[in-house]
């Protein structure tokens, strides 16, 4: 079957999308385990303990990094599915959670970047502009940033703090291009129905006009088909495919078009990299001679089964399930090393669903000696970039992507 | 009032507590070590997020790194607190959830 997602956006006929996909061939998962031993041993220990298994309503049981805001890691045995359930789709909030009848959101557009202010209900807006959709990762800028040495203050995120689904929704170029752009716009500012408890800073992000006018930007409101769950953002996030989730801005009330930078705290301070540790980020508006911001997810995988820790029957064939994504460029290819990164062999690419969508791999190993056995994988992507071996440590604890070493015991 | 007010006040004010009160409820089961400075802590640190931001953040910042928090907490987030304040919640926060010394080899 032919996917068209990606490059020109969504197009594709859901349904058929979601069935061929290798989700409805998963049967009842497992009941979520307790976070992986391998993840215990690198978080930190006030992290371990206080991670319990939590259910939000609505929600399975996830990972809870803390009660409020609610910030819930998705356990990696959900990624075993290609489209992550929304009902187990990891939570991140800054700040309180809106809840917004559909009947009630505005989306409110504005700024001297737009020829005429505009307003749109759900209905107005559906009717408007053409519905489309787009496979992508969402994944948090600190996903992993628990796993940094030394570590870094934030939400210790383990390996869980994003999600792959099919994003049902407008394209934000449409709904700009209908107010208008004008020559001066810069950037698009994006906020939602959250704002902080005090006087602290509302989180309110912007996009280089290049990127919200990107065909696979949307205004989304579905979420594998289903409307977005409160906790993902309903009734209205943006989706940027390829950039942290950081700009997937939800409950999302206002668009601003500006014709200078945006320099909000979660802009001009939070989610930055010191400059050119991560190479160009594509968003000059915001760079300073110190720092940028964080956009592009990087390369990187992720073995999902056998979990790590796991007990593997000597002599017995089993395949290793993994994925492997980046931020749009596509999975070139993925290999795998049994003998400690000496030697490498090509694990086998599952169906393409679209380059800002993860990549399911497989590989068939048999252990034969017994006793420890360690796992390596590492993804090359489409662009030539690879995944690194040591740490690049920042202050923020964002693009973790070291090659991933399994242990297994083999008996 | 700006629109991202009215929006605010209009609807969200109402079911965004609504939706805290019912996160509080096991927010409650967090016990932060007994200690001077733990009232200070419980008032001061637990008005925008629950306490497991301190609990997840530990045992790996050293006094200086605590203070660098909490002053973030105060100048950058609007944490309402007296200097006094800010004293004992670091001193607390050394003394039970800083950075544990390595171990002699
Ligand atoms: C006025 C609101 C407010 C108060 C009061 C407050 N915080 Fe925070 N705190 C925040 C916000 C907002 C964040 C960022 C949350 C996020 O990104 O998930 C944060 C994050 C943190 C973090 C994560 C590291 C970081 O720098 O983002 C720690 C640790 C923390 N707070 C500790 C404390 C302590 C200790 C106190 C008491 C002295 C405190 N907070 C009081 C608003 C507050």
């Amino acid at each position: 079957m032919q996917l068209i997602c990606g490059a020109n956006g969504g197009n594709m006929d859901r349904r058929k999308f979601i069935l061929g996909s290798t989700s409805a061939l998963t049967g009842g998962l497992l009941l979520p385990g307790i976070v992986s031993s391998a993840v215990a041993q690198d978080l930190p220990a006030g992290a371990v303990a206080s991670g319990i298994l939590d259910a939000l309503p609505g929600k399975r049981p996830l990972i809870k990094r803390s009660f409020r805001p609610p910030n819930y890691e998705t356990p990696v045995s959900y990624f075993r599915e290609a489209f992550t359930p929304n009902d187990a789709f990891y939570v991140r909030w800054h700040t309180g959670v809106p809840d917004i009848a559909l009947a009630d959101w505005r989306l409110h557009i504005a700024g001297p970047g737009v020829k005429s202010e505009r307003e749109f209900t759900h209905d107005s807006l559906r009717r408007k502009f053409k519905t489309v959709e787009v496979a992508a990762v969402n994944q948090c800028s600190g996903n992993r940033r628990g796993l940094f040495n030394p570590h870094v203050a934030g939400v210790q995120w383990g390996f869980g703090a994003m999600g792959n689904a099919v994003w049902g929704g407008v394209r934000l170029k449409d709904v700009l291009e209908d107010a208008g752009v004008t020559a001066s716009a810069l950037e698009v500012v994006g906020n939602g129905a959250d704002a902080p408890t005090l006087t602290g800073p509302d989180f309110v992000k912007s996009l280089p006009m290049w990127k919200a006018l990107d065909p696979d930007t949307l205004i989304a409101f579905e979420m594998n088909g289903e409307p977005l769950p409160k906790w993902n953002g309903a009734p209205a996030r943006l989706v940027a495919p390829g950039w942290t989730a950081t700009y997937w801005i939800k409950a999302l009330v206002d668009l601003t078009v500006t014709d200078k930078p945006f320099d909000g705290f979660w802009m001009k301070t939070a989610y930055r990299v010191p400059k050119g540790m991560f190479g160009a980020s594509g968003f000059e508006s915001q760079d300073t001679e110190q720092n940028s911001p964080i956009t592009a997810i990087k390369l990187n995988s992720l073995v999902v089964d056998p979990a790590p820790g796991a007990v593997l029957e000597r002599g017995r064939r089993i395949e290793v399930l993994g994925i492997a994504w980046d931020g749009g460029s596509g999975i070139r290819n993925v290999e795998v090393s049994l003998d400690g990164g000496k030697t490498w062999r090509d694990a086998k690419l599952q169906r393409d669903l679209g380059r800002y969508s993860w990549r399911q791999w497989r590989y068939a190993i048999k252990p034969e000696g017994a006793g420890a056995m360690t796992l390596m994988a590492r993804a090359h992507a489409r662009d030539g970039s690879t995944q690194t071996d040591t740490l690049v440590h920042n202050p923020a604890g964002y693009h973790h992507n070291v090659v991933q070493k399994v242990d297994y015991h083999v008996a | 009032m700006s629109h991202k007010d009215a929006v605010r006040n209009a609807i969200t004010s109402v079911v965004l507590s609504a939706s805290i009160a019912t996160a509080a409820a096991d927010e409650t089961s967090i016990r932060l070590t007994e200690g001077p400075g733990l009232t200070q802590v419980q008032a001061s640190c637990s008005m925008c997020h629950s306490l497991d931001y301190i609990l997840m953040n530990s045992p790996f910042q050293d006094k200086a790194a605590w203070e660098k928090t909490v002053n973030k907490m105060v100048k950058v987030m609007g944490a309402p607190m007296t200097a006094d304040d800010v004293t004992a919640v670091v001193a607390y926060l050394d003394s039970h959830y800083g950075k544990v010394a390595p171990t002699a080899p």
